[in-house]
Parts: structure tokens; sequence; C-alpha cells
């Protein structure tokens, strides 16, 4: 079975964020959904420039209030 | 496309650190190649029970300790262990400071000379701060 998991990285500066979710997609199995919490605008656009480059799928990237939530499949 | 990205930090300042610390990281967990050679003031630092903080360099530096910034020892690790990055120490730093490399972080690999870390930094970038 497929997991969901969120990872809370709000107040974080960059790349904070980013190594967050990169530690927890490391431990995550193949079809699990991470769903990264930021307050850095950054993220936005990185966390998607990341996926694409590791291979993984970005299933949403939205801004709610001013959290940003990435959520993230494990594709490898 | 992985690329390879030779880093060498010499400056023992905050701000250079911390933005060699910020390339490192994420250039290696995105799977590129990442050495950094550690020289000068920027290797003391990663000496086993070294706590003392880095001096800034101007007034952004001061915004770099607060809360939610990842500090670059942390960063320096997470390249290490995330991304494989290979953190080697200057030899000529090792022999002047009268230190070996088991004297460092454990993240640190073999001491380095310049002839190896160069050859192996070929048809590479190669960033210093």
């Amino acid at each position: 079975m497929s997991e969901s998991k969120i990872i809370d990285a709000c107040n974080t500066f960059c790349p904070g964020p980013l190594m967050e979710l990169i530690t927890y997609m490391k431990q995550a199995n193949v079809g699990d959904t991470l769903e990264l919490l930021s307050t850095d605008d950054g993220s936005a656009a990185d966390v998607p420039e990341w996926a694409h480059k590791a291979g993984h799928e970005i299933v949403s990237n939205e801004k709610i209030g001013e959290i940003w939530h990435i959520k993230v499949r494990k594709t490898k | 496309m992985s690329q390879k990205i030779s880093i060498v930090c010499v400056s023992g300042t905050r701000e250079k650190l911390q933005m060699a610390a910020m390339i490192a990281s994420v250039a290696a967990a995105t799977g590129d190649a990442v050495s950094v050679f550690f020289s000068m003031n920027a290797l003391t630092y990663f000496i086993k029970g070294h706590t003392a903080g880095a001096p800034t360099e101007g007034e952004f530096g001061k915004l770099l300790a607060q809360k939610g910034v990842p500090p670059f020892k942390q960063l320096f690790k997470q390249a290490a262990e995330l991304g494989d990055a290979k953190l080697l120490p200057c030899s000529m730093a090792l022999d002047l400071l009268k230190i070996t490399k088991n004297e460092l972080d454990p993240e640190f690999g073999p001491a380095t000379g310049l002839t190896r870390f160069l050859s192996q930094s070929e048809g590479g970038q190669l960033l210093t701060f």
C-alpha cells in the first residue's frame, strides 16, 4: 500500500525545505506521496525543478494562505 | 543531466561557507557529482568538537544566524549523506594545522593534494568561495 505523509518545513529557509523533502523521499517507498509544507516561496519553483531532474512526479503545487502545499509522488 | 561540480572553500566567513554549503547540498541531492575541497580558514570549522560560529563578512551574515536557516555544517553533512558529496580536506592545511584526517568530522574523506583534486575536477565546473 502506498502511503501519504506530510512534511512540515514551514519557517525554514532555502534550501531547508528541499533538503527535508529529499531526506524523507530517500526513506519512502515507490508510489508513496509526500506533501511538503513550506513558507519559502522559492520552494514552489525549486521543488518541481528537483522532482523533474530526479524523475519524481509533482501531483499538485498550490499556495493556501501563506503556505505552499507541494505534493510529490515517488516514482522510482 | 547530472554534472560534475567541484567546490573550493577557502574563506572562513559565514556568508561564503553558507553559499558553498547550499550549492553543495542542492547539487549533490539532485544527483550531481560533488566534491568540496576545504583549505585555509574554511577547514578549522570541521575539526571534531569545534562549535564556534563563523564571523560574518557583512550585514547579511547576521541574518543567517536566525532560526530556520540551515547551518552550513548541517548542509555539508546532508550533501555527503544524501548525495554522496565528497568532503576533502587539503593535505597542506592538515600539515600546517598539525592534525590528521581522523581529527575531522566523520563525513570527511581522505587528505587530498591539489594535484589529485585538480585532476578529479577536470571537465567539470569549479567554484571557489
